[in-house]
Formats: structure tokens, sequence, C-alpha cells
């Protein structure tokens, strides 16, 4: 049963379309797998009965005939994504027992489709992370090990990426802010997409910093990426920042064939003590592209060094401000009072016991930058630089560029707990390959694309038009066929 | 910009995050790491440049300024610590 597990989006889709298998049978191996899983630490609170009552509904609209492509298809779902009378609690301690009254967007288009929830994927502490070491719910493991040391998933999808990695699940939601779907994606070796911003609704999906957030696929395959975001995008009137583009079909979009498609590569992303293996990765991608019959091009992105000082503004304002409603009234934890504390009392023991270290650090970064006097010179100038940034991909996309190649993440996955004496600065370097994508609202997807010498995942990035995830999928296609990653994890856990 | 205690302590306040005064300066010498970071942004040149707003130009919609949901007191008071009567409790506010 194990191996249903296993199979990708489209594999299961055709099986059960051949009736050789059941949404049941799938979902059924998919429980008892994440049950073997707790030294993982991915799945934190599982909906075994939703699940069965759905795998079950699932297997009638398939008898019925003409069920959409993910009808049946096992799935987890990151903790940041409201689901009705289901813990939702952006892996943090303030929103301890909160279960919302509604279904965010995603989540809903997901069961509309006939998707399985599984149940919720740990993840950084209000996405805020790039090791899944923030949660209140504990480290995520990554299912890959050298010598027998715990590593990262990557943050803040860490959860989701740990468990499509080791077959908990067929596919899960992320969540990307400035990373958090591809570099968790990089690190364990599976297709992470982000979506250009606008493209999935934002709405019941607990909120970081609004105008970078965006939901999108973490799954086994680039065709899998292709079927899921399918029925996860699309313009919804409750979020007025989702666009209201038509949604092509992406799946159908796929042919592999990017003959005559140019390829950039940005001086700009070769980072001084860059590891020779990223450098290595890079250079064997390009040519993997251009063996396909792609043009590539050097490209130049000049303002890209400053991507992540402008992110380190622009998403502690946003959070600040988002999180300025977690005060222990309407929902999640309030702190015992004293004698005499009044409503302001309240409020900061509340928050200081409901929010982590890193949290709480990004909300006083934010309120600086955000305080009388400082506006101007921190937020304004963070967001002109932005600005900059995008125009710098306008210009490259301009010249006749389809798409980027990058590398998604300067290292493979580290051990948990390395990172432990470092300053918050040093983990935010993780991003440096993906903030821009956010800033710029870019779609960007992380393909696996080889291994270390350690024999951990690397992935490639590329980065595409707005609105142009079918193309870029057909691209990040190439790339996988020719790249012919099928690696997996030895199971240990 | 340097960040001393007292700065750490107003900010913290405005936050509505209780500090132990033990923690400031740590918190203080966390803030200027991160300012410190920051601090390259005075190198870009922003003059004349407009912040952006959109990925592409997008006009935000539109809708009619109605009710459109509302009657449910119940499932909004669902998951307060303390609600009592149909409304949210919290400590007195006015002495």
């Amino acid at each position: 049963m194990s191996e249903l597990s296993k199979l990708t989006i489209a594999e299961a889709r055709d099986r059960l379309r051949n009736g050789d298998v059941t949404a049941v049978d799938l979902t059924e191996a998919c429980l008892s797998e994440i049950d073997g899983a707790g030294a993982l630490n991915a799945f934190v609170h599982k909906t075994p009965e939703i699940a069965l009552e759905r795998a079950r509904t699932a297997d009638d609209r398939i008898a019925a005939g003409g069920a959409p492509a993910m009808c049946g298809i096992p799935v987890g779902i990151k903790d940041l994504f409201c689901t009705e009378g289901v813990a939702s609690q952006a892996a943090s301690h303030i929103l301890n027992g909160f279960r919302p009254e509604y279904e965010s967007t995603v989540t809903r288009q997901l069961a509309g489709a006939g998707a399985v929830m599984l149940g919720k994927l740990n993840m950084d502490e209000f996405a805020m992370g790039s090791s899944n070491e923030t949660s209140t719910y504990g480290d995520v493991v990554n299912p890959w090990k050298v010598d027998g040391r715990n590593l990262t998933p990557g943050g803040s999808s860490g959860g989701s990426a740990s468990a499509v990695a080791a077959d908990l699940c067929l596919a899960a939601t992320g969540t990307d802010t400035g990373g958090s779907i591809r570099q968790p994606a990089a690190f364990v070796g599976i297709t992470g997409l982000k979506p250009t911003y606008g493209r999935c609704s934002r709405w019941g999906i607990i909120a970081f910093a609004s105008s970078l957030d965006q939901a999108g696929p973490m799954t086994k395959s680039v065709r899998d990426a292709a079927i899921m975001l399918q029925a996860m995008a699309g313009h919804d009137p409750k979020d007025s920042t989702s666009a209201d583009l038509p949604v092509p079909d992406f799946e159908a979009m796929l042919t592999g064939d990017i003959r005559g498609k140019t390829i950039g590569i940005p001086r700009e992303y070769r980072m001084d003590g860059m590891p020779d293996e990223i450098e290595a990765l890079w250079a064997k991608g390009a040519d993997m592209l251009r063996d396909a019959g792609a043009k590539v091009v050097d490209i130049s992105l000049p303002h890209t060094k400053y991507a992540l000082p402008a992110y380190y503004v622009i998403a502690p304002a946003e959070a600040s401000s988002n999180l300025a409603r977690y005060d222990g009234v309407r929902y999640g934890h309030r702190a015992k009072l004293s004698q005499g504390d009044g409503v302001t009392e309240m409020y900061e023991k509340t928050r200081a016991e409901g929010f982590g270290a890193e949290v709480k650090r990004r909300i006083m970064v934010g309120t600086y930058v955000l305080s009388a006097g400082f506006y101007d010179a921190y937020y304004n100038r963070a967001r002109k630089v932005r600005a900059l940034i995008k125009r710098d991909f306008d210009a490259a996309f301009d010249q006749g560029v389809d798409a980027i190649l990058t590398p998604a993440t300067p290292s493979a996955a580290f051990g948990l707990g390395e990172m432990a004496e470092a300053d918050p600065v040093e983990m935010y370097l993780n991003d440096v390959f993906t903030v821009t994508v956010n800033l710029a609202g870019l779609p960007g997807i992380a393909v696996p694309a080889g291994m270390d010498r350690q024999g951990l995942p690397l992935g490639l990035q590329l980065i595409g038009r707005p609105w142009e995830e079918g193309d870029l999928l057909n691209t990040a296609l190439a790339l996988e066929t020719a790249a012919g990653f099928v690696a997996k994890p030895d199971k240990w856990w | 910009m340097s960040i001393d205690i007292e700065t750490a302590r107003r900010v913290a306040k405005l936050a509505r995050i209780r500090v132990e005064e033990d923690d400031l300066p740590a918190l203080a010498g966390e803030f200027n790491t991160i300012l410190g970071f920051i601090e390259q942004l005075n190198e870009v040149d922003v003059e004349g440049v407009e912040p952006m707003t959109s990925v592409t130009p997008m006009r935000l919609k539109r809708r009619e300024d109605v009710v459109t949901d509302g009657n449910m007191q119940d499932r909004i008071l669902s998951n307060a610590p303390d609600a009592r009567e149909g409304f949210f409790v919290v400590p007195k506010v006015v002495a």
C-alpha cells in the first residue's frame, strides 16, 4: 500500500480514471505513512475523518465521470491556511486553539476540485524563517540525512517540503513571501512554484507581508505543479489584489519544447563565496537549456544586492501591521493577568507570551521603520528600491528574455541548530536568490537539478514573466527532463 | 543610526510587546545588526522613482458599497478567549 503515496498527481489521476485504484486507497496509504512519520514532525494536525469522507465523495465523483484532475488526490495543507473547523495557527502559540469559522479561498477551491485534505503542515511561525526552527510545534526534520545528522527542510514551508519528499502525501500547499516555497523545495529535492503575485487569492491565508505573500503548489514534478496550480488559481472578489485574468490550462501548455526561447543568466547572482558546486550546477543547467534548443544570454539585474535589505524593511513593516490583530481579544491565547492589569498590560503580556523570538524581532523592526521620522528614510526608500528591482526585470524581459535561470539557494540543506549562534542577517541570506522575485511580483519555480558531494539535493530556479506561469512551467519541464533528478531519501523515520 | 536601550524600550512599547529590562540590551544589539544591513539602501539613487504599487498596471476592483455579509455574532465570538452576552470581554479600560 505504501507505494501508492509515492505516486505523482498525474499518475494517481490516471490510475483513478482507470479504476485500478480508489481515492480511499490513496488516502489510507497516505494516512498510514503519516502515522509512521512522527519523527519528521511534518503533519501537526491530522484530519483522517475529513480525508476519508472527502475520498469517498471523490470516488463517487470520479465514477460519475467528468471529475477534475485534482479529484481524489490526497494533499497536505500548510498551517497558514485557514481551514474551517480545523486548527489553523500559523505554527504560533498566539493562535493556540484557533479553529476558523471559514475556509481560505485556495483550500476551498482545492476541496471543490475534489482534493483530499490529510491534515495541516508544520512551518516557521507566521512564515518567518528559513529553517523551520521557529515553529511552536518544534522543528521539522528533512527526510534527507548526512552522517546521521538531522537537517533542516528549509522554511518557511518546511512541513510541506518534508511531507512531499517523504511521500506522506502526493502534494502540498505552500506560501512564499521571500522564498518560502522555493528554498524548502530545493532543500528536499522537490518542485516548488511561487505564482505571480495576484494569481492565487490570499483570502483566508494568515497574513505575513501582504504585498509579497503568495500561495503555490509543492509537488513531485513540474506537471503536478501545473495541475495543482490550476485548482488553486483564479480571481476572488474577497481579495482585491487577486487578478481578474483568465487562468489558462497550464498542463496543456507543457510541450517540453523550448526551442527559440531565450534564457537570461543574471551576472549579479554570481555571489562572492558561492560554493563551486552551486556554480557548477548553475552552468550545467544553462547547458541543459541550451541543448534543449534555447538561446542562453548574459543579462544584468543591477539592483539585486539591494533586494534583501529592501525586503527586510518592507516585510517587517507589513508584518508589524498585520500582526497587530493578535491582541488576546478575538482569538487565540490571552495571558493570565495580575490584579490591577488593564487592557494595555493584557496586550503586552499576551504578545510577549504568544509570539516567538523571531516574530517579535520582526514586528519590532517593522514598528521602528514605520515610526514617526523614519517612515520616509526606511519604508518609502525601500519601496522605491523595490520599483528599481522590478524595473531591472522589466528591462530584461523587454530585451526578449523569456525566463531567467539562477541557483535556488546558496547551499544545500544545513543541520538543524547549526545557525543557532548566527546573527539574524546570516539566516536571511538563505533567500538571496529568491527574494527579488517576490519584490517584483514575478512567478518563480525551483526544480531539483542535482546533488552535492554529500549526496543532498540542489535546486535551480527559473523566473518567468508576469502571468506567464504556463510558459515558465514549460521551461521548467525541459529542465526537469534534462536533469533527470529521481533520487529519493532513504527511509529512516 | 544606532539604537540605544531607550529606543529599544520605546519600540517594544509601541509594538505592545513586553520586554524585560534585562533583555533590552540584547534586543538593541539585534536591531543594530538588522538596521546596519538595511543601511545599504542609502547607496541607491532613488531620486524621482515612484514606489512600486502593482506587478502590472491594474486598477483595483470596485464594488458597490453595500453590506454583503453579516448576522453571525456567535461565529465571530466563537474563538474569543472571553466572550459574554454577545460581546468580547477585556479588562476595564476606563477607570
